[in-house]
């Protein structure tokens, strides 16, 4: 069975009908990327499936169980974290701060301490700006922190919302590599990207968006082959 | 030698980048602060007696002030409504210290001829009684009048808070009637420093005041700084989505937070009561008015500026109690806010985005 199944969800902002009916699946150990323009529902359609946006319609099931209606504060105990669109790093905070926040619902000291351990071999950046208040790190560092902090509850599904935004290209190719490392010691990634290009380069499989519905589902080698894909996505006329 | 040098350019490099404007307040801080030092060597005794004064009733005004800020720091609504919750832990405490409820006599009246063991149980027993209610109806307040509205414009909650705020007036207009109420007269008012001189006055209620407010203030900080609770609280203040994905309940933090202002805003009530002699159904707006200044003059939002502010206007009071007129108290404490406000729009201590210790947008 599979890890994330997302049954033809609907969500709303108000009246606004941001996704029409949205299914998906991510099978454990997969990397899925989810692509599509701006507006397209990307970052809505992990939302909901956070739980801080509830469908109005449809059925998400994570390891079997529904979640459609579980509150986004139980999701991190059943297995699911997200470095989430914009990041929203605690700012305030320093940067252990951040770090033992992802651990928020964790007691368990010894297992705490080797994740921030493993944050650090990924993000060795982190480890010498411990002490740092997060808001006064780069875009690309603060990117890190995000990314951290989820792992930091040793999820089995990892949300992430345009990883790559804003960083220059060494640091998206450094990212990129990470995910590929996280994804090799064992979490589940859905990942959203404007970059297609890469994310299809990485993923197994993927999903496009358009105006809040799915257009087109396939393996990443045969969307990256795809004419109208290409054209859309991957800036090729 | 060079080090000295490079500050005075420093301090004159400031002065000639200043505005004017901040030139003239430097001037007139400067200008009063020498009045006050001319007074204070007339009568030095006077003047610091007057200073711990100011700091007693600073003290209360702070721990009501923290009530606005904490609950600003993480929902950035201003909770009218607190001072009148303050009102209703004066109270609580004399209703507590009466020993009768609903008609019913529990025990005998606690006062000023009871036993002085009976008199402490007495104290104990009504700030713990306040503390505990007023948090529950901060806690209800906040559930019935705010959270159906936390996503609505704010001028739907700020008038809602104004409503909640009269209700609770009026709550405690029909409790206890409307003229003043006098409190049982339990701490003494005798000068706790006459044992070592009679020049300098403060009286065992004032120690009273600062005695309790302290603990409180080291335990709010404790909580906030060192708890996971209090983190909870500071990462729902920064940031409530990003929150509630580490698995932190908002509702439930944001509840917190409402009694803690509460549990505050009950001691202070009760405090007051003891410490003033009387207390009226009025009292939450006057008391709450200069609390809520304390909480902007500091930096709403920052729990160490609603201290501060708390305090710096309960000095200001007294000085201009004794040295200015009691007429004039109101007009300098509010000329000292308009004048703060003006040059530090977000308060002495704090930041743009005023959250304690936070940035990062709302939800
Ligand atoms: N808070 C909101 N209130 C109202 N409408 C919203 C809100 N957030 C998103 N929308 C709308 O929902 C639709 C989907 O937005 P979403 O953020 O999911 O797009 P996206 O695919 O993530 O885009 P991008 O690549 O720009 O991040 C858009 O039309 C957007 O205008
Ligand atoms: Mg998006």
């Amino acid at each position: 069975m599979a890890l994330l199944e997302v049954q033809d969800i609907h969500s709303y902002y108000g009246h606004i009908h941001a996704l029409r009916g949205v299914s998906l699946t991510v099978e454990k150990g997969e990397v899925v990327t989810l692509i599509g323009s701006n507006g397209a529902g990307k970052t809505t359609t992990l939302r909901s499936i956070h739980g801080v946006l509830t469908p109005r319609e449809g059925r998400i099931v994570f390891d079997g169980e529904e979640i459609q209606n579980v509150p986004p504060h139980d999701m991190i105990e059943r297995g699911i974290a997200q470095s989430p669109e914009g990041r929203k790093i605690f700012s305030r905070m320093t940067v252990l701060e951040n770090l033992e926040m992802g651990a928020y619902h964790r007691n368990d000291g010894v297992g705490i301490q080797q994740d921030m351990d493993r944050v650090f071999d990924l993000f060795p950046r982190l480890r010498e700006r411990t002490k740092q208040e997060a808001g006064t790190m780069s875009g690309g560092e603060q990117q890190m922190l995000a990314i951290g902090r989820a792992l930091m509850s040793r999820p089995k599904l990892l949300l992430l919302d345009e990883p790559s935004m804003g960083l220059a290209p060494v640091l998206v190719e450094r990212i990129f590599q990470v995910i590929r490392e996280i994804n090799e010691q064992g979490t589940t990634i859905l990942l959203v990207e404007q970059n297609a290009n890469v994310a299809l380069e990485i993923a197994s499989r993927g999903y496009v968006l358009e105006t809040g519905r799915v257009v087109n589902a396939a393996p990443a080698a045969l969307l990256r082959q795809d004419p109208k894909v290409r054209e859309a996505y991957l800036g090729e006329v | 030698m060079s080090m000295v040098e490079a500050k005075q350019g420093g301090l004159l490099d400031s002065v000639r980048s200043s505005s004017w404007q901040s030139r003239i307040a430097v001037a007139v801080v400067a200008v009063l602060v020498v009045v006050l030092l001319f007074q204070a060597a007339q009568d030095p005794a006077q003047f610091v007696s007057q200073l711990l004064v100011g700091i007693t009733n600073g003290a209360i005004i702070a721990l009501i002030a923290l009530g606005y800020t904490l609950v600003y720091g993480i929902v950035e609504l201003i909770n009218f409504a607190h001072g009148d919750n303050f009102m209703l832990g004066s109270f609580v405490g004399l209703t507590v210290l009466s020993g009768t409820f609903l008609g019913l006599g529990f025990f005998a009246p606690i006062g000023g001829d009871s036993g002085a063991a009976l008199q402490i149980v007495g104290v104990v027993f009504a700030l713990v009684a306040a503390m505990a209610i007023c948090g529950l109806i901060n806690v209800g307040i906040e559930r019935i009048a705010y959270k159906p509205l936390r996503n609505a414009p704010r001028l739907a909650v700020l008038i809602t808070a104004i409503g909640m705020s009269f209700i609770l007036q009026n709550i405690g207009l029909v409790w206890k009637g409307a003229s003043q109420i006098p409190f049982p007269s339990l701490i003494p008012d005798g000068n706790a420093l006459g044992a070592f001189t009679d020049a300098l006055v403060y009286r065992w209620k004032d120690l009273f005041i600062i005695l309790v407010t302290i603990p409180l203030l080291l335990a709010l900080s404790y909580f906030v700084q060192r708890t996971k609770q209090g983190k909870a609280m500071r990462a729902v203040a920064q940031d409530k989505e990003a929150a509630a994905m580490m698995g932190i309940n908002v509702d439930r933090t944001i509840a917190v937070t409402f009694l803690l202002g509460g549990i505050l805003a009950g001691a202070a009530g009760v405090m007051f009561g003891l410490f003033n002699g009387t207390t009226v159904f009025n009292v939450g707006f006057r008391q709450g008015l200069f609390a809520f200044t304390a909480a902007v003059l500091g930096g709403i939002g920052n729990l160490t500026g609603a201290v501060v502010g708390g305090i710096l206007i309960g000095v200001i009071g007294a000085m201009s109690d004794q040295y200015v007129g009691v007429r004039w108290t109101e007009i300098m404490i509010f000329t000292v806010l308009i004048l703060v406000l003006v040059f530090r729009p977000q308060g002495l201590l704090g930041d743009r985005s005023s959250v304690q210790g936070g940035g990062g947008e709302r939800t």
